[in-house]
């Protein structure tokens, strides 16, 4: 039987949550609403008496300071509309575990609890006693703001017809639906149109080639004489085509980037790439590392769940990023939520495992105040910011890992899909039990063990769901909710047993779930053999193909040997972490998976990875064209100033930053904001992850997506430019840095929804080359990475592709963090340097966006002169010279000058005739060029010699000086002055736009 | 000769500031500072009775699902210890009946609030009268504030300290009482031991963002009425070393963090007990 508990706050308290709603409602939707109130739901389907109902109701489930409680009636009264908003059967329902757990110890009896949410909901009353809120209203609201009907149902009851002694009838979302687990056989011999049918109808994401490729492997017949031995046919089984299809996913197989190119690069020539990855990032990371010889930092690259690099003798860094876009643009909350906490797995399932130190996200949104008509399936980008945020919100803050830094970029062009990069680093011991810790290895007869969450019908199909275009069809259960503290437990625990050494491997159940997981760590071994019936299952119902690829969150997969493994299982059991046996790894060469004792799936391991052909595919470069913009140079440049700040891609970002936990674990040297009271960007994260160490590392970002529109192979030097001088602007060393890509792009294969495949893949190829020259010439190796194909939205004849976009990542060691410098100016009296050159490159700039244009001089990286640059920086900044230092970045040395300022709450006289520039003759120009590897420095007066003897041979100038007075002065190339502005304006034009 | 003091730190189901906290006990000198899965309590392996500074450190304890530290509370309360007739809320009666410290950081705070520790006015250390409930802002928010320390207090933590700069990074951080008379009563008895403020430390403030949460009259942590029992918002065991303040690359600053000030206390004065 089920019970209704409502807990509301008493009369006077204020209700923070439905203030912010009701905000939203006025400001977002324009209703007018007079008051939300909001109403917590607790459904308790369980065997509980009056009064342990009322205990429960009491004791855990509301604060008697502040709350009040209802069973089995109404709570709300006096209000127009209320909405109630619920979970749909099978979606991960947090709070409602946690209750269930709380009612448990506090009764002793087991129970499930389902929550839901009130919003109550009252309108304006004029004095004519209209109905000033309609259903109409109420229900734009449910819809538009409160519910996303992908995860959650609704109810909208009108408050004439309320009857509070009555209230609303227990509504229990159980997942119904009948308990025989089956497994189908599929006859593949068929024809090409049925072959793509099935492809299609399954969300298998498999094309005709490779369908093919099954249907002939099931023609072999030694093939067909073991699948005889275990009782299986020529047919293939549903869970052997799941299976396959998760592994030779776009998304796990990376086969645009491992196909053969044939590259035409539009000037006559043609040339072969045999494998992006291969010919560009991992050679420059090999060339790199055979550079640096004896003392090769890099440990593990490219063949881990993440990237692992030593940090001191006794310990390692981890790093990975990741993107999670595809169920980001179903639901942001969510989507973003099991983003961050599906990236912590990674450096967690890396090695012998590492504990996770800092979190790092990027995010690329339509602008928030986007006001065309939205086309179907899109949530409004206000929507997808402000879920996103939340979802990082809380994975990042409940597990506990610093949110270190990030950023937001803003282009109309991600209304199709948000690009949700999520970052995560973390520190193991170089040894443990005497053996290195950043390798991995199985022997047969170890046992497969699963431990953490459950599994259920989420996240199924996310692997190849992630792997086509968002369509009409984009299924449901991709989406799901990530249950940090499920996680947190289960890595508290892991660790304890890492220490211990209970276990040889680790790695993390993500894409493609247990299909993946055991699939991947199977190759170590040779093989394995596994029962599904024997895994625990969120609710019954699941059909074994479902069990093998559920990409169920908080799970890892261990290998654990056999004399360890009462160990381990009581260990778990003491730390209330579930884990299973599940089977054991073998040298057999086949992927042998049972359902009790019927198999229901039996593929060669061979086959399984690398039965797949590379593909083959064409680019074609033919250098876009733009129109060149044509406008004066603006007579009032402070106000063309302030309009820069006010850029969503230059403006603060200070509402998000605060919202995410920066400093838990001690060791944050350089925050996200920074300056005289806390409000100024940082170029990068310092951090010191021992205590009682001074060593520490830094981490950066770079991505500046606008450029692709010129040409990618610059967008991608920029970005890593970018990363990489932000690194140097905080005291990193250039030669102990790392670099982590992760490409977003279009789809770039041709196809009759691609027509222009070929560009596109060409873009791809240019950014790639870049990555390469401009990687090896920094000597920044590339230690991890991941691709993401597919950014596209396709409904009818909507289509909306993303602009190619490169994210950059950097961490790098510092040897002592207590050199780091920051970003704003210090003292009046410093003087004010800009360091490199700046050249006429305002192609993709934030300057001509202002005036709606794109123009072709996109900003080059000249990277030998630059890494002679940084190299003097750094020694200038270990010699402790350096005052402050800020990167030019969007909206250039002007924008930079500003930040600069205001940040340290000190104006600036500087001269635009002393900055060393080429080919500039406009003032506009020469305070917004983006031209790469500039810095505004500021140095104590006492340090210029020193300082300007270490940049001896490199391009730099003394421009001026820093002043008391809080304005920003700066003289133009005509020997005038230009701008005179109050920094505090300046600062108020920067801190505007996104203070919601 | 002096006592040797053991500080217990208490990790586990979603708490995250363990590691920091450990290490102020461990800059403050304790003999042995030890971080304890709660797991270990629960099974009876580690019991309270054998420390002397209980620290609950800040996290979000089951999520904070039900309101922070609910579910956090619910457990402490109800569950039992392995092999021994009682409860948890047992050793923690134990522990402060014998006058020992403990010392509550942000969810640990709420935590005390919760189970009734915090004010624990005229000992009854299982009533809530007070509570932390959602910021006015509505959301989470990571930012350094100035704390004025009531110098009347008699909070062992806070004593000989004139004001603090810490970081908050909580969600649900509002002080409210359940009435007029008790906050009346936390004025009165001094319990208030330290409160948002100007910067200057002199004033205590309601106003955003300084008083970042709308704790009623500012109130940023309370201690019971012997003074050894302490909660408060904002995290010392954030501000540690000269470089987690967040102008350290512009202002000059001693080498040590303000926040090591209440763990010293902590171990002075336990030092000089008897137990």
């Amino acid at each position: 039987m089920a019970n209704r508990i409502e807990i509301g706050f008493r009369q006077g308290i204020r209700d923070a949550l439905g203030e912010k709603i009701k905000k939203r409602i006025v400001g977002h939707l324009r209703i007018h609403v007079d008051s939300v109130r909001t109403v917590e739901v607790y459904t308790i389907d369980g065997d509980l008496t009056p009064g342990e109902l009322e205990k429960a109701a009491r004791g855990p489930l509301s604060d008697p300071v502040i709350q009040e409680f209802a069973i089995d009636r109404g709570m709300a009264c006096g209000f127009d509309w209320l909405i109630e908003v619920g979970f749909r059967p099978g979606v991960t329902d947090n709070v409602g575990k946690t209750a269930a757990e709380a009612i448990a110890i506090l009764t002793g009896k087991p129970v499930r609890v389902y929550t839901s949410r009130q919003y109550v909901i009252g309108g304006i009353r004029d004095r004519c006693a209209l109905d000033l809120l309609t259903r109409a209203d109420a229900e734009r609201i449910a819809s538009e703001l409160l519910a996303n009907e992908l995860i959650q149902r609704c109810e909208i009851i009108d408050g004439r017809t309320w009857d509070p002694a009555q209230g609303m009838k227990p509504h229990v979302p159980r997942v119904m639906g009948e308990d025989r687990p089956r497994t189908e056989e599929i006859d593949l011999d068929c024809p090409d149109e049925a072959l793509i049918r099935i492809s299609q109808e399954r969300v298998l994401a498999l094309s005709i080639e490779e369908m093919r490729i099954l249907r002939d492997y099931l023609k072999n017949e030694t093939v067909l004489a073991r699948r005889k031995e275990v009782g299986l046919g020529a047919r293939i089984t549903d869970a052997e085509l799941e299976c396959l299809a998760q592994t030779w996913s776009e998304h796990c197989k990376h086969k645009i980037f491992n196909a053969r190119i044939a590259y035409d690069d539009g000037e006559g020539h043609t040339r072969e790439i045999d494998s992006l990855f291969d010919t560009c990032i991992k050679r420059s990371t090999r060339e790199i590392r055979e550079r640096m010889g004896a003392g090769d930092w890099c440990l593990s690259v490219f063949s881990d769940n993440a990237g692992i690099i030593r940090f001191n003798d006794d310990w390692n860094l981890v790093f990975k990023v990741e993107t999670h876009n595809s169920p980001s643009a179903l639901d942001p909350y969510g989507g973003a939520l099991t983003g961050i906490v599906g990236v912590n797995r990674d450096p967690f399932g890396c090695g012998k495992g590492a504990k996770l130190i800092f979190n790092t996200d990027v995010f690329c949104f339509a602008p928030p105040d986007y006001a065309k008509p939205l086309p179907k399936r899109i949530l409004h980008p206000r929507r997808i910011y402000e879920g996103v945020r939340e979802g990082v919100e809380h994975g990042g803050n409940k597990s506990g890992i610093p949110t270190v830094n990030g950023c937001l970029v803003f282009d109309e062009r991600y209304l199709g899909k948000p690009l949700v990069y999520c970052g995560t680093g973390g520190i193991m011991p170089a040894r443990l039990n005497g053996a290195p810790t950043h390798t991995k290895e199985i022997l047969p007869g170890d046992l497969v063990v699963m431990t953490g969450g459950r599994i259920g019908k989420d996240g199924i199909h996310g692997a190849t769901f992630s792997s086509e275009e968002l369509h009409e069809g984009s299924p449901v259960t991709a989406v799901q909710i990530g249950d940090p503290i499920t996680q947190k437990k289960m890595t508290d625990f892991l660790l304890v047993a890492r220490d211990r050494g209970l276990y040889r491997t680790i790695t993390d159940n993500g894409a493609g779930g247990l299909s993946s997981s055991v699939g991947e760590t199977a190759r170590l071994s040779g093989g394995c053999e596994l029962d599904l019936k024997k895994s625990p299952l969120k609710y019954p119902g699941l059909n074994p193909w479902e069990i093998l690829i559920s990409e169920s969150q908080e799970r890892m997969t261990l290998a654990v040997t056999p004399e360890k493994i009462d160990g381990f299982l009581s260990l778990a059991r003491k730390m209330d972490v579930e884990a299973t046996v599940l089977g054991h790894y073998t040298d057999s060469g086949w992927f042998h998976i049972r359902y009790g004792e019927e198999t229901v799936v039996l593929i060669e391991m061979s086959f399984l990875h690398d039965g797949l052909p590379q593909m083959s595919l064409r680019a074609a470069w033919t250098p876009p064209h733009h129109a060149e913009p044509d406008f004066s140079e603006p007579d009032d440049l402070g106000g063309a100033m302030k309009e820069m700040l006010s850029r969503l891609n230059i403006c603060s970002k200070e509402s998000v930053v605060r919202q995410y936990d920066h400093e838990v674990q001690g060791g944050s040297v350089v925050k996200p904001l920074t300056g005289v009271v806390n409000d100024g960007p940082s170029d990068a994260a310092v951090i010191r992850p021992l205590l009682d160490s001074f060593e520490g590392f830094v981490v950066a970002n770079g991505i500046c997506p606008r450029y692709s529109d010129i040409d990618a192979y610059h967008m991608a030097a920029c970005a890593i430019d970018e990363a990489v001088r932000n690194a140097i602007a905080v005291g990193a060393p250039l030669n102990r840095l790392a670099g982590l890509d992760n490409f977003c792009w279009c789809d770039p294969v041709r196809s009759e929804k691609t027509p222009d495949g070929e560009y596109k893949l060409a873009q791809l190829v240019r950014a790639n080359m870049a990555l390469y020259d401009v990687t090896t010439t920094y000597g920044v190796p590339c230690i991890s990475g991941k691709d993401s194909m597919k950014n596209d939205y396709q409904i009818g004849a909507v289509r909306i592709s993303i602009p190619p976009t490169l994210l950059f990542s950097t961490l790098g060691r510092m040897e002592d963090v207590r050199k780091a410098v920051t970003m704003d100016v210090k003292k009046a009296g410093d003087l004010v340097y800009v360091l490199g050159k700046t050249f006429r490159e305002l192609g993709g700039s934030e300057w001509y966006a202002l005036r709606g244009a794109v123009g072709n001089s996109v900003p080059k990286v000249h990277a030998k002169t630059a890494k002679a640059l940084y190299e003097a920086l750094h020694r200038a900044i270990r010699a402790g010279l350096v005052a402050s230092c800020h990167d030019c970045s969007d909206g250039g040395l002007g924008v930079t000058l500003a930040e600069t300022a205001f940040a340290g709450g000190l104006g600036l006289e500087v001269n635009l005739r002393d900055i060393p520039a080429e080919g500039i003759g406009r003032n506009d120009e020469l305070l917004f060029s983006e031209s790469q590897s500039r810095f505004v420095v500021t140095v104590s007066p006492g340090s210029r010699e020193a300082f300007e003897a270490f940049l001896a041979g490199c391009t730099f100038a003394r421009i001026g000086t820093v002043i008391p007075e809080g304005v920003l002065r700066i003289d133009g190339l005509g020997g005038q002055r230009i701008i005179k502005e109050d920094i505090s304006a300046l600062k108020a034009a920067w801190q505007k736009p996104l203070a919601f | 000769m002096p006592q040797r003091i053991r500080a217990i730190v208490i990790t586990g189901n979603g708490t995250n500031c363990e590691m920091e906290m450990a290490h102020a006990c461990k800059l403050a000198r304790f003999d042995e500072v030890e971080i304890v899965h709660i797991s270990e309590l629960l099974h009876g392996t580690k019991q309270l009775d054998d420390y002397h500074f209980l620290n609950l450190p800040g996290g979000f304890l089951d999520g904070d699902d039900l309101g922070s530290a609910k579910a956090g509370a619910n457990r402490i309360l109800h569950a039992a210890v392995a092999g021994r007739e009682e409860r948890l809320y047992d050793q923690f009666a134990r522990f402060i009946a014998a006058g020992k410290l403990i010392l509550g950081v942000c969810n640990g705070f709420q935590l005390l609030v919760k189970l009734g520790m915090l004010p624990g006015l005229d000992g009854h250390y299982d009533r809530q009268t007070v509570t932390l409930t959602f910021n006015d802002s509505g959301r989470f928010e990571d930012r350094w504030v100035y704390l004025r320390v009531d110098p009347g207090s008699p909070c062992i933590f806070t004593k000989g300290l004139y004001g603090l700069y810490l970081p908050v990074r909580h969600g649900e951080g509002k002080f409210v009482t359940l009435d007029e008379k008790i906050l009346e009563r936390l004025h009165r008895e001094g319990l208030i031991a330290v409160q948002y403020s100007d910067e200057n430390c002199r004033e205590a403030t309601l106003e955003y963002p300084a008083n970042p949460n709308g704790a009623v009259d500012g109130i940023a942590g309370i201690c019971n009425e012997t003074g050894r029992i302490f909660g408060l918002m904002p995290h010392p065991e954030a501000y540690l070393h000269r470089t987690n303040h967040p102008r350290w690359t512009r202002e000059e600053l001693p080498e040590e963090g303000m926040g090591l000030a209440l763990f010293r206390n902590a171990a002075a004065f336990l030092r000089s007990a008897n137990f």
